[in-house]
C-alpha cells in the first residue's frame, strides 16, 4: 500500500458498467516526509475521502474490487483508509 | 517476496472494515546487504512484527491469503520476521 494525498475529484459520465456509480479521486502518493513522488493515480474511493487528506492505496486489482464491494470490477487502485498520523522512528 | 525493516506505524480510524484490528506497518525495503532500497510502502502485519525488526513480506493478490477466511483488501503483508541472513 502507498501513502498520499487527495488532490482532487475525476467526473466521468461514460465509464464501464462495473464502475457505476463510484467515486474516482486523483491521488498523489507521497513519501514520508510528505513530498510528492511519481504520477498521480486515479482510485475509488470507498471509505469517504476528501480533497487534502492524507490516505492510504491499496494497488493491487483484487484488492480494489473488493474495497468497491464488486468483483471482477476493472480497477486496480482503490482508497481504503483515511491516515491519522504516521508513527516512524528513526 | 522480499526484505524489509520496519519504520513505523500507520494509525487510521476510517479505514475499510475488513481493516479492523490489523496492523499497518510502514516498510522499507532492503537490498541482500541490508541497505534501504527503493520506496518506502505499507503493510499488513499477520505475524506481530515491530518497529526496527527486519522482516519479510509479499507482494500482490498473495497478500491477503495470510488472513485467510478473511479477504481484506491489501498489496503487501508482512510474513516473518528475520532472525539473520548469510550472504554466501
Amino acid at each position: 500500500m502507498q501513502i498520499g494525498r487527495v488532490v482532487g475529484t475525476v467526473v466521468a459520465t461514460q465509464k464501464n458498467r462495473k464502475l457505476e456509480g463510484a467515486k474516482l479521486l486523483l491521488v498523489q502518493p507521497i513519501t514520508l516526509d510528505d513530498q510528492p513522488k511519481g504520477a498521480a493515480l486515479l482510485t475509488i474511493d470507498s471509505v469517504g475521502a476528501g480533497i487534502g487528506e492524507k490516505v492510504l492505496v491499496v494497488i493491487e486489482g483484487k484488492a480494489a474490487g473488493e474495497a468497491l464491494g464488486r468483483k471482477a470490477a476493472a480497477v486496480d487502485a482503490a482508497i481504503i483508509g483515511i491516515i491519522d498520523h504516521v508513527e516512524v522512528s528513526e | 517476496m522480499q526484505l524489509a525493516r520496519v519504520l513505523g506505524e500507520v494509525v487510521a480510524t476510517m479505514k475499510d472494515a475488513n481493516l479492523t484490528g490489523l496492523k499497518l506497518l510502514v516498510l522499507q525495503p532492503l537490498s541482500a546487504s541490508g541497505e534501504a532500497a527503493g520506496r518506502t510502502l505499507v503493510a499488513l502485519d499477520s505475524v506481530g512484527a515491530g518497529v526496527g525488526e527486519n522482516v519479510f513480506f509479499v507482494r500482490g493478490r498473495e497478500a491477503a491469503f495470510p488472513f485467510y477466511p478473511a479477504e481484506p483488501p491489501t498489496d503487501a503483508s508482512v510474513v516473518g520476521i528475520v532472525d539473520y541472513w548469510d550472504l554466501g
